[in-house]
């Protein structure tokens, strides 16, 4: 009995089952498909809220052998700390699953905490570390402590990522005293993440990284008493990616000699895992040659075998029969293959052939490094033959540029300057000076700012350096925000050039949702670095740029629309709690004009000429499914020749439009003393008969729950409340050019001439947008006069940079189509000029545009979004309307 | 701490029997139940036994008493349903503080007058946390697995609110007992934990769960085992199962516990399973019976009985375990940290 008072210092978990891990416990297995970060089927089925099929990937690697899950969250897109409370409940529902220890992975404390709140089990924290020093570590910690769980801690402190044997022993020998002395943390519950770092990446500082890692494995074991040694195995075998083969023998390898340094539990995919007895032993040889550092040039002669496995041919031997290949597969195989022997020759033999020398760089050169970058980017090539690449690009470059510089009157030129940085919190940036290297070696001046880079410094270079591009990179999730926070600094001191993204955590979905709006110059989203040669090169050529852009914006645009589409389970406020949150002009200064002109006024024929300039074309080519900003669409490389025909054809039908006086324009407008009641309604005062009465619009206040600081706007909230005692004006207008458009469009049809027929249709609804926007303009600069001094260009007005507000009923702002009726009423739309509504509410002639005018320099745009139940009761009740009216007509708008 | 801790490498400690089987023998009514003070509470109080600490504090003090005079050296206050969550049923959240106060009270008293009787037998009162009438890690809703009727927070706030109570009406020690979900008990070692930091005391802990059915898991499914290794952070007096079976079916779980901790142990099974009308029939004999293997085993600190257990059976447990030394045990040593 008395043998029992000496309890063991074993690492125990539990889940509905216990889990002791003991020195004579195999290698304890984490499965690892459950982490949005490490497996694109969990993350896809998160972000769909399919927690079902989620729950069934758990439960397989369970069945499949795993002895804990680890859990992770961690997307930008994704609420984290949601769904990891709901993931871990419904798995504490299935016996099945959660009869193994759950590991709650996270790089965000909330998320964490959120977790072990829910589980009743020993959990394993993956992970806390020094990063952000020791007041914060110990806090964690204590925490970890007292909700009941073991913690992976990961070697790192204040000064970054452990990435050498000294510095990995130095931080684990600090955080145990820490955890020991100070935390009282049972030493049997901490578990070291040593940093698995790949190998064979090409670069020679990363030769070492398995070697120190097994070092310091068995440093620790030895060292520090009781605790446990864990990390992620698929990382070492990074450079791989695509070669099964290889990268199973590597995790063989790898796991053989760390696990018999002491490494006891891990994260492992058992799919991806050869048996080492069974590993071929010429393979063997050049993977352990590689692990444990064992040869100058192990990493070229395992590059050379994986081409073996890899293609099961034979014609290894130096083969040179691609010399006598036309010069351009020459060139592109030399890329290819990383072969710099003859690269010289070739290049010398490819600046006789052109005008200038430069044009061998962007041709023959860029059209080797393209293939290069198609190869890599479907996985074909691997990383470090891209950096044998690019060193036979370099090779070239810089043979070629005396050449250029003796033509440039000794003066070289680099492409661009791109400054490059790991962003704040961040360490990781192999990804990033892989892309550095081959950007340099297509003659772009590099600025790499390194890793860990405060944004305030990333700023401060940019503008140094006046460069033309910003890289920034990040591989862990804390990083996204760090982007998006850039992003917005670069919007706010005004930056004009495109930003990229990059690194393993960066999506497009991310820099769609979260960056690219943040900033209203491009950016662009590049995951692999060949790839961004191709990016860079359209974003900095000058005839195209302006419209590769522009697409981007669009692209971006319409991405983040689908995705958003997608999104559910946002939080709402009730309406009286959205209201409360109103958004709060300041009304002591109210800075409202009175109009010069109160009341109706009827614009009958007006000249369509005087439309032309504020015609908005990028629409009207995107309604011929041409998608691209105008002009630059006219000379775009893919549909720039068609783009040019349509709009010389469109010219032609508007000048007969406006010549053969085909279409009337129209117009009735008016301006009314009005003020905010009731929280959401604008009241209305009609001057004129026969309306005396006041009139009510009833505005839709957003009701999702907004980030802190944020208010959820009504339109009602940008005209003064009545108890404030300021008077405050609102407009309202309807447009046409619609009147004879369908006559002409039949007269088309009649002749079979569907082409034209379309072009009216497409060409009237232009006319009544630049009629609305021509109007608005009148009505600001003259009739309200509240701007009398604007000068903008078309462009500005499309890009709607003016003072005020013309949200249209049906639009975002104030999706309910309803108050149409309320302006039919007050502006007498029908009688006045003929314009009238269907039962569904659309305008007919349909070329025609209605809205409010909104005159506060407050004013915005904004969309109402999701509303609730309360909300369309409450819209009911004050239009005097029945709640399945108001329903009927808010469909779309009603969260679910 | 101390003393108990003297007491136990001494002797095998005795725990109290039944409140409840002890106040039905009152036959209290609605009206008793109610007392001068809740007169005209808008709602039914009958059956509310926590609230007889106020309304009826002799009966308390009583049983009590009775049970220490059968050779108890633990008693457990009236507290079993002494938080917000489960006095929620009765809207009586807001008596919570004074119930369990009054009920540590009562409880001291009495050992108070028997540790001055008996000094060389110091008497003891745990306060007793029940699991509350919510589950933490289970949904009620067998339609929404995923959902739950009471989080983390809201019951580490719960039970720091009885603990301080308790501890400040007098109690010596904490129990929390009948764990069927084992998130609500590290809950309630979380809430004790944080006080403990707070008035920077060392109150001994008991923590207790319960194996219900020969499935041999907790309600929440976790193995006696997995039980164990889930609330062993906190430092703890004992550690051990109580309710649900009789000391017959428990004795596999604390064996399977007894052999995994270098803890205290401790057990207070029911008298037997219920019978056809729900009631205990198991006499003081046969269930003294049932415990002497516990001690043959040498699985056992502390012995106790749970529902259908009387002054009887303790006293028939506590002569038997007189005749036995103590199992050897440990005391966990892990301090807290200001957080």
């Amino acid at each position: 009995m008395e043998k029992g008072l000496n309890e063991k210092r074993y690492l125990k978990l539990s889940g509905l089952e216990p889990l002791v891990i003991t020195p004579e416990s195999n290698f304890i297995n984490v499965g690892e498909r459950t982490n949005v970060a490490g497996s694109r089927k969990f993350l896809r089925l998160i972000n769909e809220d399919n927690f079902e099929a989620a729950l069934s990937v758990a439960r397989h690697q369970v069945d499949g052998g795993a002895q804990i899950i680890d859990v992770n969250m961690d997307d930008g897109l994704i609420d984290g700390k949601a769904a990891m409370v709901k993931f871990l409940n419904l798995v504490m529902a299935e016996p099945d699953i959660a009869r193994v220890p759950v590991m709650i992975d996270s790089s965000k404390w909330e998320i964490i905490e959120a977790g072990l709140q829910v589980v009743q089990g020993k959990c394993v924290v993956n992970s806390i570390s020094l990063k952000e020093g020791e007041t914060e570590f110990i806090r964690q910690a204590a925490l970890i402590k007292r909700y009941g769980a073991a913690v992976i801690v990961m070697a790192f402190d204040e000064k970054g990522q452990a990435d050498t044997f000294e510095r990995r022993i130095e931080i684990a020998k600090r955080s145990y005293d820490v955890l020991v002395d100070i935390v009282k943390f049972p030493a049997e519950d901490i578990i070291f993440d040593l940093n698995i770092f790949p190998v064979a990446t090409g670069m020679d500082e990363h030769r070492k990284n398995a070697v120190d890692f097994i070092e310091a494995t068995r440093w620790v074991r030895t060292h520090l008493p009781h605790c446990s040694v864990s990390g992620g195995v698929s990382n070492v075998s990074f450079s791989f990616r695509g070669n099964d083969t290889v990268r199973e023998a590597m995790h063989s390898v790898f796991l053989y000699h760390a696990i018999q340094a002491g490494m006891n539990l891990g994260i492992v995919n058992p799919a991806m895992l050869e048996v080492y007895d069974s590993i071929p032993k010429d393979l063997l040889e050049r993977v352990e040659d590689v692990m444990l550092d064992r040869r100058e040039d192990a990493t070229e002669r395992l590059l050379d075998f994986a081409e073996t496995v890899k293609q099961t041919s034979k014609e290894r031997t130096a083969d040179l029969s691609w010399r006598e290949n036309p010069l351009q597969e020459r060139i592109t195989h030399a890329l290819v293959k990383g072969i710099d022997e003859f690269i010289v020759n070739d290049v010398e033999e490819a600046r006789t052939g052109v005008a200038a020398p430069i044009e061998v760089i962007e041709g023959h050169l860029m059209i080797g490094m393209n293939v290069v970058g198609d190869l890599f980017g479907s996985g074909k090539m691997f990383l470090p033959q891209v950096v044998k690449s690019a060193r036979v690009m370099k090779k070239a470059v810089a043979y070629l540029l005396p050449f250029i510089e003796a033509e440039k009157d000794g003066k070289a030129q680099s492409n661009g300057k791109i400054l490059m940085a790991t962003v704040k919190g961040d360490v990781h940036d192999i990804g990033k000076n892989i892309v550095g290297v081959v950007l340099a070696c297509n003659n772009y001046e590099i600025i790499d700012l390194g890793v860990m880079v405060p944004p305030e410094k990333i700023i401060a270079e940019a503008k140094k350096h006046a460069v033309d591009i910003i890289g920034l990179s990040g591989l862990i999730t804390p990083s996204l925000d760090e982007m998006v926070f850039l992003a917005q600094e670069m919007q706010r001191q005004d930056f004009k050039v495109p930003l990229l993204i990059g690194g393993a955590t960066t999506s497009k979905a991310h820099t769609a949702v979260k960056i690219d709006p943040q900033y209203r110059e491009a950016v662009v989203h590049v995951n692999d670095a060949s790839r961004a040669v191709t990016i860079v090169g359209d974003l900095l050529q000058k005839e195209h740029s302006k419209g590769f852009k522009d697409r981007l914006k669009v692209e971006y645009a319409d991405f983040r629309e689908r995705f958003l589409s997608r999104q559910s389970e946002k939080t709402y406020l009730s309406l009286e709690q959205a209201r409360s949150n109103r958004l709060q002009l300041d009304w002591k200064d109210p800075k409202i004009k009175e109009p010069k002109h109160l009341g109706i006024e009827v614009i009958e024929d007006f000249d369509l000429e005087h439309l032309v300039p504020y015609i908005d074309w990028t629409p009207f080519f995107r309604s011929w499914d041409l998608h691209g900003k105008y002009p630059e669409i006219l000379t775009d490389a893919v549909v720039g020749t068609q783009a040019s025909e349509l709009y010389d054809d469109a010219k032609k039908m508007l000048q007969k439009i406006i010549t053969e006086k085909k279409v009337q324009a129209k117009a009735v407008f008016g301006l009314f003393k009005a003020n905010s009641v009731q929280h959401d309604d604008i009241e209305v005062t009609s001057p004129s008969e026969p309306l005396t009465e006041k009139i009510y619009f009833r505005t839709l206040r957003q009701q999702s729950k907004k980030a802190e600081g944020r208010p959820n706007i009504a339109l009602a909230d940008f005209i003064a409340p009545l108890e404030t005692g300021v008077q405050d004006y609102i407009g309202c207008f309807c447009v046409t050019t619609g009147f004879g458009t369908d006559e002409l469009a039949n007269d088309y049809l009649a002749k079979l001439d569907d082409y034209n027929a379309i072009m009216v249709k497409a060409l009237s609804d232009r006319l009544a947008e630049a009629f609305a926007e021509y109007l608005h303009k009148h009505v600001r600069t003259n009739y309200w006069g509240y701007a009398t001094n604007e000068q903008l260009s078309n462009e500005e007005l499309i890009s709607e940079q003016y003072t005020g507000i013309r949200p249209a009923p049906g639009y975002p702002a104030c999706p309910d189509h309803l108050e149409k009726q309320t302006i039919w009423e007050l502006l007498q739309v029908k009688e006045r000029i003929g314009v009238t509504l269907t039962e569904s509410l659309a305008m007919w002639p349909a070329a025609s545009v209605s809205g409010y005018y909104f005159g506060h320099p407050e004013a915005r745009y904004f969309g109402v979004g999701k509303i609730k139940e309360d909300q369309v009761a409450d819209f009911a009740e004050r239009k005097k309307i029945d709640y399945e009216v108001a329903e009927k007509w808010l469909k779309t708008n009603i969260a679910d | 701490m101390k003393e108990i801790l003297k007491a136990m490498k001494e002797r095998i400690l005795i725990l109290d029997g039944a409140m409840g089987t002890m106040l039905q023998r009152y036959n209290f009514s609605e009206a008793d139940f109610r007392g001068e003070r809740f007169k005209e509470y808008h709602l039914s109080v009958k059956g509310n036994n926590d609230l007889l600490s106020l309304t009826q504090p002799e009966a308390i003090a009583e049983v009590h008493r009775k049970y220490f005079e059968a050779g108890a050296d633990i008693v457990e206050t009236n507290t079993f349903s002494g938080t917000t969550i489960a006095m929620a049923d009765y809207e009586m959240q807001d008596l919570v503080y004074e119930l369990n106060f009054e009920s540590a009270k009562i409880a001291k008293q009495v050992a108070q007058e028997f540790s001055e009787r008996e000094p060389h037998k110091p008497r003891f009162v745990a306060g007793a946390m029940g699991p509350t009438n919510k589950t933490a890690s289970m949904s009620p809703n067998v339609n929404d697995p995923g959902y739950r009727a009471i989080s983390f927070e809201a019951l580490a706030v719960a039970y720091k609110q009885q603990a301080a109570a308790l501890i400040d009406g007098g109690a010596d020690l904490l129990l929390v007992e009948t764990v069927f979900d084992t998130l609500n008990a590290k809950a309630a070692l979380f809430a004790i934990d944080e006080l403990k930091e707070e008035r920077q005391l060392d109150i001994p802990v008991m923590v207790s769960g319960t194996i219900t059915d020969a499935s041999g898991r907790t309600l929440s499914g976790q193995t006696a085992e997995a039980f164990l290794i889930s609330i062993s952070h906190i430092p703890l007096l004992s550690v051990g199962f109580n309710c649900a079976l009789g000391a017959k079916q428990l004795a596999p779980h604390l064996e399977a516990i007894s052999r995994n901790t270098t803890l205290a142990v401790s057990a207070y099974p029911n008298a037997g399973l219920p019978n056809a009308f729900g009631a205990y029939d198991e006499s003081a004999e046969q269930m003294a019976s049932q415990i002497r293997e516990y001690l043959d085993k040498k699985l056992i600190n502390i012995i106790g009985g749970c529902c259908g257990t009387t002054p009887e059976h303790i006293k028939a447990i506590a002569q038997l375990a007189s005749q036995y030394q103590p199992r050897p045990f440990t005391v966990s040593n892990h301090s807290t940290v200001n957080i």
